[in-house]
């Protein structure tokens, strides 16, 4: 059994790799958001309020572009609303916490702080503080966001654009899938995900992040009914 | 204006966090979705992985030989041998890096 303690660290320790993705990526946000021209308060402040890396970009973008507001908020809706897939998964794990204490906990998830504390879950299933565990991974992911968006606010046009410093993102999450290449059924998974994110890519509001998930899904339920 | 949607949009975000932890009875899921949740990871991760390399700022198709296809195949072998996280992250950036800068 481990103490609180020790699983707050390992989660902390968890995504600590992923940050080689997360501050670049963070740096980018902010600065895209001053080069845009919005203020360096407003483009922090989402950093704090929406804290979403994807969405944050999309939603400056929108709006600089003259989309309506109402139109950017639908978007960050639809990208984040993945949320609720890792919120379902999660849910098994923290049903034993207080009601406040899920409405506290549930800020701090995000997508490399789920992968990561999901896979300690998994092993795990029988520890009394689990819940410490995501706590270490969404606050050390917190954290660095804030710091690194605050880079980008401050260091805004020095971030050279010919580095193309997004591309840290697909890696990270490479990094996150790439064992379970070596199961066939996730393999049909993750490539119908795929395929059908590039095919639905120009579907509105930036609805193929949740659209190909669902697809995914599907395809995954048609797989285990076949193994069985 | 734009304050006032950022706060709609954080709150939104929000309710995506919190619904199913807080306000979703566990129970209400069968085994079968339970199962199926099981592949929530390879069903969504590839929905961020395919679209960061196969698509550029532009929203179009990159060519057959961008260097981000040879970045992540890079950081995909790398990442199934070496099971490490940052050698998987910074093969793939050098990869590229190498190939825009030095090529």
């Amino acid at each position: 059994m481990f103490t609180k303690k020790q699983l707050l660290t390992k989660g902390l320790l968890s995504v600590a790799p992923h940050m080689f993705s997360v501050i670049p990526f963070g740096i980018v946000c902010g600065a895209i958001g001053i080069e845009l021209g919005f203020s360096p308060l407003l483009v922090y402040a989402m950093s704090i309020i929406i804290f979403g890396g994807a969405s944050q970009i999309v939603f400056l973008q929108l709006l600089s572009g003259g989309a309506s507001t109402l139109i950017a908020v639908t978007s960050v809706g639809v990208i984040n609303s993945r949320h609720l897939l890792y919120g379902a998964v999660l849910s098994e794990y923290l049903e034993k916490l207080s009601f406040v204490k899920k409405l506290l906990i549930s800020y701090l998830v995000v997508d490399q702080g789920f992968a990561e504390s999901n896979k300690f879950f998994q092993k795990n299933k029988n520890e009394p503080y689990l819940h410490y565990h995501l706590l270490g991974s969404g606050g050390t992911l917190w954290i660095f966001w804030q710091l690194s968006t605050l880079a980008g606010i401050i260091l805004g046009s020095f971030v050279p654009e010919e580095l193309g410093l997004k591309f840290a993102v697909p890696l990270t999450f490479i990094a996150i899938v790439v064992q379970d290449l070596k199961k066939l059924d996730h393999v049909i998974v993750m490539i119908t995900c795929g395929l059908s994110s590039l095919l639905f890519f120009d579907a509105p509001f930036k609805s193929y992040i949740i659209i190909s998930p669902i697809i995914a899904l599907f395809v995954a339920a048609l797989v285990l009914r076949l193994k069985k | 204006m734009t304050w006032t949607s950022i706060i709609i949009a954080g709150i939104i975000t929000y309710f995506t966090r919190m619904t199913m932890v807080a306000l979703v009875d566990r129970d209400l899921l069968g085994e079968r979705i339970k199962a199926v949740l099981a592949y929530v990871p390879s069903a969504v991760f590839p929905a961020i992985i395919f679209p960061g390399i196969f698509i550029n700022d532009y929203g179009t198709f990159i060519e057959m030989n961008d260097p981000k296809i040879f970045g992540a195949i890079v950081a995909i072998l790398v990442g199934y041998f070496s099971r490490n996280v940052i050698a998987t992250i910074l093969s793939g950036l050098f990869s590229y890096w190498i190939i825009i800068f030095l090529l």
